[in-house]
């Protein structure tokens, strides 16, 4: 345990001292973004009511998109240099990898949201520091990257692999995304407790499999790619 | 010892490793040489644990792949046509985090001993994307034994470094080798093996075509033997 722990960490940190050098998957997610709900603020001059009821679809919409350049951008660093393979050359239970992978992919979109979500707030005059809101966006990121991370190990190896990606994301995340918005619409709009509940626990069930799915066929996705 | 028995490797349709037998001893240099797609780097990739054999049977070091995949990684050092190094990290960074990854003891320490080895010691702090080609290959080398392997797989090694570092290349491999340790060494290059191999392998089409054991083998011998065993083949030339 303690070895598969170190294994994570250090696949962290290596990824945040990478990150804080290049800046490349950061500048990337988060200009990206702040051009998508600026784009949306102007394409879709709304009253404030309606405002409200698109704010949980264009936000998604726009962390969804982050999400994938970052997943795609730090898995193909993985391959500049062969650096994957000095991966799998080192004894270690994949699947740490995939977790110290996933973690830093997590923490790179959840610094981008960080940033957005108060420009968001005061672009659309919606309120979006509410703890319950705040829980949705979080378990939904972890979903989300969960499955973008073993999909990018996937796809890294192909040529086509920019469009690949998100041809095999999008469909597998709709499971989340949907869950995603309703619960985001309950908390922004004031929603009974009960109905968010039950997104709430769509978004965590998905967290669960899909983690727990990601993890054991890592190994399998990155096995043999030469 | 690694030890392959009818080894059978094939890409799509293309027969990459057809049938091959092969055997390299402790305390020895082999060279496998080879034109261009004879399939010494996939050779490798399977001896290292990287890719997976289609048939047959090989053990690296007593462990058998890809069953005791594990075994084999803690003592393979594995230098690639790649660096297998992260360009926006420094040299020493780039150690420290395979150092942590192979579980090696006082890894900064070992950090330093290994620049020194490949002297690259001034360099450490500077991050691998400013190095020159030849300056990144030794810094390859040194990730690769910063573990202390004892199976040493080099594909190509001696690719863009200059004379000294070809020296520096030639006096590590030959120090393992006097320790005991499986070297088995990749090249078209006959010249820069010449020296420093004790056994000669051929590999051509996906077998081994000729094999000579002789140590400080002439260069214009060790040539002529390599063009006949491909002629004999029908491989390319060299």
């Amino acid at each position: 345990m303690r070895n598969y722990l170190r294994t994570v960490i250090t696949v962290v940190w290596k990824d945040i001292v990478g990150e804080a050098r290049n800046k490349e998957i950061l500048t990337s997610m988060l200009v990206f973004s702040l051009l998508v709900i600026l784009i949306f603020n102007f394409a879709l001059d709304l009253d404030v009511q309606a405002q409200e009821s698109v704010t949980a679809g264009v936000l998604w919409v726009t962390f969804t998109f982050a999400g994938t350049l970052g997943v795609n951008r730090s898995m193909a660093s993985e391959r500049e240099g062969g650096c994957l393979d000095g991966l799998l050359l080192v004894p270690v239970d994949r699947s740490a990898l995939y977790v110290g992978k996933a973690l830093g992919n997590l923490l790179f979109l959840l610094v981008v949201e960080v940033i957005v979500l108060p420009i968001y707030s005061v672009l659309f005059n919606v309120n979006m520091l509410v703890p319950g809101f705040l829980l949705v966006v979080l378990l939904g990121s972890i979903g989300y990257i969960a499955v973008g991370t073993l999909l990018a190990a996937m796809s890294v190896q192909a040529r086509t692999r920019d469009i690949l990606l998100p041809i095999l994301l999008f469909p597998l995340a709709i499971p989340i995304l949907i869950p995603a918005v309703k619960a985001s619409i309950g908390y922004l709009e004031g929603y009974p407790g009960p109905w968010i509940m039950t997104w709430l626990n769509v978004i965590i069930v998905y967290d669960l499999i899909f983690t727990a799915i990601a993890v054991i066929l890592f190994e399998y996705v990155v096995e043999d790619w030469s | 010892m690694i030890k392959v028995r009818n080894l059978r490797k094939r890409f799509g349709h293309k027969r990459v490793l057809s049938g091959l037998d092969f055997q390299v001893a402790k305390g020895e240099i082999t060279a496998l040489l080879g034109p261009n797609g004879s399939g010494k780097t996939t050779l490798l990739r399977i001896l290292s644990s990287l890719s997976r054999p289609d048939g047959g049977e090989v053990y690296v070091g007593g462990y058998q792949l890809p069953q005791e995949a594990d075994w084999v990684r803690e003592r393979v050092g594995f230098v690639s046509h790649q660096p297998l190094l992260y360009g926006d990290l420094t040299a020493e960074e780039n150690l420290w985090f395979y150092g942590r990854l192979y579980n090696v003891s006082d890894f900064r320490q070992r950090t330093a001993s290994v620049l020194e080895m490949v002297d690259l010691q001034r360099r450490g702090a500077d991050l691998v994307r400013t190095f020159s080609r030849g300056m990144v290959q030794r810094l390859a080398l040194g990730r690769s034994l910063l573990h202390e392997p004892q199976i040493l797989l080099f594909d190509e090694p001696h690719t863009g470094l200059d004379q000294d570092s070809v020296r520096m290349l030639n006096d590590v491999l030959l120090h393992m080798s006097e320790q005991g340790r499986i070297v088995l060494v990749t090249s078209h290059d006959l010249a820069q093996v010449a020296n420093l191999a004790s056994r000669f392998d051929v590999l051509s089409r996906g077998k081994i075509v000729a094999s000579v054991k002789e140590e400080k083998i002439d260069l214009d011998r060790l040539l002529m033997f390599y063009r006949e065993a491909v002629r004999r083949r029908g491989g390319e030339r060299l």
